[in-house]
């Protein structure tokens, strides 16, 4: 599915990345996407990246949900003309017949507060399931996109469910030997569901936020937007685990998301003045 | 000539499009207007993917014009003149000079050629593109390289403009207008050339696209009942679901999907808002009315398989979703089972309610106080160790994990989780019932127990905000107090709950400014009923009276009571009354009992005790003898709150009061006589004050 994927969006124009190699919620973070829809230079990229989301995890007990998952990213800069017809072809390449199958584009507007992002778009359900995010960036750390990327996220667990037909996660085939997901995952699903929720040591990682924080702002002052958007990134993923053990209460989360999107700000800030 | 004009986009929110239809619709007889073109009926409409809007009867060209300008003398300076043409754009051989009684004036002829209505048209679609407001739009593709460039609700791809069968030329957001269209995304990818504006629809409908949302609205309602009645089962009609699932399709097919029985251990409500809110699928109840397991969605095409695979794949993520929703359901009834719902508790101290406020852990505290004391009190009919307790459970679910997942559903599941471990009935339905009305048409809780942390609940939000000095300003009301202002009316209302407010509001700047805001609420309230805003006044003015229940019914008496014969005489005697009185008083102080002001009103009414020796001429001594005889029995009625009673008390005195002022003259030349009198018109006066202040009421 991936290899198809790639292929069809490699023969439209997109340079095929790796994942980024840190801990991020989205594929949308990404230095590929948050950075590089920034900026008039036209970009089309397609990669997978892992995603963790430390409040998801269900300790492998849930079938639907994980704390680490999979997504298929594609930005495209400017957004092309009938994007909408090239991802229905997208949807064609891995092999969803779409004269049985009922695509439905549905309103979500897609907004991230620690981004400082937002755009509309839809999520795509296939038979009444969320397959895909389908988003035109209108803004990005908060400034305006010129132009606008087109985003499209695709859920890899979920369209493999539904191209496989099982009802769990963990029942996937990942080859044709018998290997299941849950053979490749499910122990990563239930140490880090513990890690997450109960065994992550808060006092350090509330240092580590101050440090990454600080490193962050030094490196975009020194002129560097990438090295210090990875510290950004690391913020942010040290706060969602913070937040997954429950230490920070309802009127502190806002101010911490208002930290990250202010470090993401910053770099923005730095990277627009390098691209333009 | 019939014009169409279809304007093609990525898919449009369902929610938005019959507003954006109606905008189009308005945009452009407003153009047509502008531009003096005479036309028939317009229609517009919406499918997802496209707007589109048809004129019947469009005129082949506008209408010539011509407006006459009076300019300044023929003598007049040149530079006058100059001004002139420069104002009209002609030049001084184009003016006409004419005879005028102040002698020979220069007049300009502005002639405007009419124009065709393709010409019209041409102009008038980018206009309206240009001008057109979405709730939200976007800028989108490689124009968007500019910050100002065209923005759409979704991007913007193609414009029909057929005027008859002919193409009307125009362009806009570099899109020019033709013929052709899109069909149905599956059923006919490729472009359709519209012939005309008359054969739009029929087109379209070859291609497997229903541009009338009201006929798939008729569709999708009709089909999903024949599939439910087909199953065996009714329908659980969603008039809003059914709108919103032909804003998403072109084609709709409605499709009967089933789940697995296990999953009716979840709550109702859950179940339903999980189809509902995230799947768009209607909900089904057996005979007995119970929810069925089973669901309808509506596809977006014909499928080839006849929708197997369709209705599978609905199955399938319906039962994902509704493991979830059981995953978080089990966790709570384990939970409570353990630890009861006091093991929420603790949770609610983590949330911030308001920072001036403090947390949902403080409101529980003050609520539950509250809640107490307003049974207590005898105001509400209810166990006040009941409904201190209810108070206390009230926000617990809101810490639970299905609550967390499904806010809609709060108070539902903290009742349902009361019932499982055996919680009083009334104090289970409290949670559920605390937060209603939340809307004019939502119930009103009247069983005691849920009425008194319903109004515990909503005065203390009302009283914390006016503390903090956050009421709502104009139109902003961001913490809804004038909904719950309306709700703790309605409640008294509606339980008849005799709650003197002022007791609980204290004295002070806050105090009053909360009175002032609830006597707001009541006008607005009663004036949906029919109640006139300026008896609510003359009631209000008595001042003191602070039991809304008693308020209104007295407001009732009075209105009954105005409206009739006697009550419009009496009126028209009191005015009279009051002017003369006014007048006098202006001149010299009197020893009358002015104003009302001080008056206390309710239970003791504060009436005017009867003269001691009654003196002067017939009509004077008719209307003392008629205070006399009416003011005890007005007292007294008010005193028994028998409204009605105290009204007809004073109905009494009309004949006497017209008798006196056609029996005597006030202003008698005798200073002692025209005091006489004056002071037995203030007793009038103050008689009728005892039940309203009547110089608030109009007419």
């Amino acid at each position: 599915m991936i290899l198809a994927l790639q292929g069809y969006w490699g023969s439209h124009g997109c340079v095929i990345l790796q994942p980024h190699d840190l801990e991020v919620g989205a594929g949308t973070f990404h230095p590929a996407t948050t950075l590089r829809s920034l900026g008039p230079d036209h970009w089309n990229a397609c990669y997978v990246q892992p995603s963790r989301r430390p409040s998801d995890g269900r300790y492998g007990e849930n079938p639907n949900r994980l704390q680490h998952y999979y997504q298929f990213q594609v930005i495209l800069k400017p957004s092309p003309p009938d994007l909408i017809g090239l991802y229905l072809g997208s949807l064609d390449a891995i092999g969803i017949d779409r004269a049985r199958h009922d695509i439905r584009f549905v309103e979500d507007d897609w907004e991230s507060p620690t981004l400082g992002a937002w755009g509309l778009g839809w999520e795509v359900w296939c038979d009444g399931m969320e397959v895909s995010q389908f988003t035109y960036f209108q803004q990005v750390a908060g400034h305006d996109c010129a132009p606008v990327a087109g985003e499209l996220t695709y859920g890899l667990e979920r369209l493999a469910m539904y191209i496989q037909g099982v009802e769990s996660i963990y029942d996937l085939a990942y080859n044709d030997a018998g290997v299941t997901y849950g053979d490749v995952f499910l122990k990563n699903e239930q140490q880090f569901s513990a890690y997450n929720f109960e065994a992550a040591n808060t006092e350090r990682l509330f240092q580590h936020f101050k440090d990454v924080s600080e490193e962050c702002r030094a490196l975009a002052s020194r002129g560097l937007p990438l090295p210090a958007y990875d510290q950004a990134i690391k913020a942010s993923h040290i706060f969602n685990l913070l937040n997954a053990r429950g230490v920070i209460s309802v009127a502190e989360r806002q101010a911490y998301i208002g930290r990250v999107r202010d470090l993401v700000k910053a770099v923005a800030d730095v990277w627009v003045e390098q691209v333009k | 000539m019939k014009f169409l004009l279809e304007l093609q986009s990525e898919e449009i929110p369902a929610r938005m499009q019959a507003a954006a239809a109606d905008q189009l619709r308005t945009r452009l007889v407003d153009a047509l207007k502008a531009a003096g073109l005479a036309h028939g009926a317009v229609t517009a409409d919406a499918t997802p993917r496209r707007l589109w809007l048809i004129a019947d009867d469009v005129a082949t060209a506008s209408q010539g014009s011509a407006e006459e300008v009076k300019g300044p003398a023929a003598t007049a300076p040149a530079q006058a003149i100059e001004g002139f043409l420069k104002k009209t754009g002609l030049s001084r051989e184009q003016l006409e000079e004419r005879e005028t009684p102040k002698g020979v004036v220069l007049f300009a002829v502005i002639r405007r050629e009419g124009q065709t209505a393709a010409a019209i048209l041409a102009e008038a679609i980018p206009q309206i593109v240009r001008d057109f407001a979405w709730p939200k739009s976007m800028r989108w593709g490689a124009a968007s390289q500019s910050t100002a460039s065209s923005r759409w609700v979704r991007p913007l791809t193609g414009i029909v403009a057929l005027l008859d069968g002919d193409v009307v030329p125009s362009s806009v957001h570099g899109i020019a207008s033709g013929r052709d269209t899109r069909g149905h995304r599956i059923h006919a990818p490729s472009p359709l050339a519209i012939t005309s504006a008359a054969t739009y629809a029929d087109q379209l409908r070859a291609a497997h696209v229903l541009i009338s949302s009201a006929k798939r609205q008729q569709i999708i309602a009709s089909r999903a009942a024949e599939l439910a009645a087909g199953a065996g089962l009714a329908l659980i009609p969603d008039a809003g679901l059914v709108a919103e699932n032909a804003g998403l399709t072109e084609w709709p097919v409605p499709l009967l999907g089933r789940f697995d029985p296990d999953f009716l251990s979840v709550p109702r409500e859950v179940i339903v808002l999980t189809m509902r809110t995230n799947q768009k699928y209607f909900a089904l109840a057996d005979g007995a009315g119970a929810l069925a397991p089973a669901f309808i969605c509506v596809a977006n095409l014909e499928a080839t398989d006849g929708g197997a695979a369709i209705v599978n794949g609905n199955q399938r993520v319906l039962s994902a979703r509704l493991s979830d929703a059981r995953f978080f359901w089990e966790q709570d009834l384990t939970a409570v089972k353990a630890n009861g719902l006091d093991g929420f508790l603790p949770k609610l101290s983590d949330i911030v309610f308001h920072e001036k406020l403090g947390t949902l852990a403080d409101k529980v505290e003050r609520v539950a106080d509250l809640a107490r004391w307003l049974c207590e009190s005898g105001a509400v009919p209810a166990d006040p160790a009941l409904a201190e307790k209810a108070a206390r459970l009230a926000k617990a679910d809101l810490v639970s994990a299905t609550v967390s997942e499904f806010p809609e559903v709060q108070g539902i599941i903290g009742r349902y989780l009361a019932l499982v471990i055996g919680e009083d009935a009334a104090v289970a339905d409290a949670l559920r019932d605390h937060y209603k009305p939340v809307g004019q048409s939502d119930d009103v809780p009247t069983a005691p127990v849920s009425v008194a942390v319903a109004l515990a609940d909503k005065l203390d939000t009302l009283v914390g905000f006016f503390r903090e000095n956050m009421p709502p300003t104009g139109s902003k009301d961001p913490f809804a107090l004038r909904r719950q202002a309306l709700g703790v009316l309605s409640i008294l209302q509606a339980a008849d709950i005799r709650l003197p407010l002022r007791r609980l509001f204290g004295e002070g700047a806050t105090a009053d400014q909360l009175m002032d805001f609830f006597a707001d609420r009541l006008k607005v309230q009663q004036r949906e009923a029919g109640v006139r805003h300026d008896l609510i006044d003359a009631v209000f003015a008595l001042g003191g009276e602070d039991d809304l229940v008693r308020l209104l019914a007295r407001v009732k008496a009075l209105q009954a009571f105005v409206e009739t014969e006697d009550g419009t005489n009496l009126l028209a005697g009191y005015k009279r009354a009051a002017n003369i009185l006014k007048a006098a008083e202006k001149d010299s102080p009197l020893p009358f009992r002015g104003g009302v002001g001080g008056g206390a009103v309710g239970a003791g009414g504060d009436f005017p005790t009867p003269s001691p020796s009654p003196e002067g001429e017939g009509s004077e001594l008719a209307l003392a003898a008629a205070l006399d005889a009416a003011l005890p029995q007005a007292k007294a009625a008010v005193a028994d709150e028998r409204f009605a009673d105290a009204m007809a008390a004073l109905a009494a005195l009309r004949g006497p009061v017209d008798g006196f002022f056609e029996g005597v003259m006030v202003n008698d030349p005798d200073p002692a006589i025209r005091a006489r009198r004056l002071a037995l018109l203030a007793r009038f006066r103050d008689a009728v004050h005892g039940v309203a202040d009547f110089s608030r009421i109009e007419g």
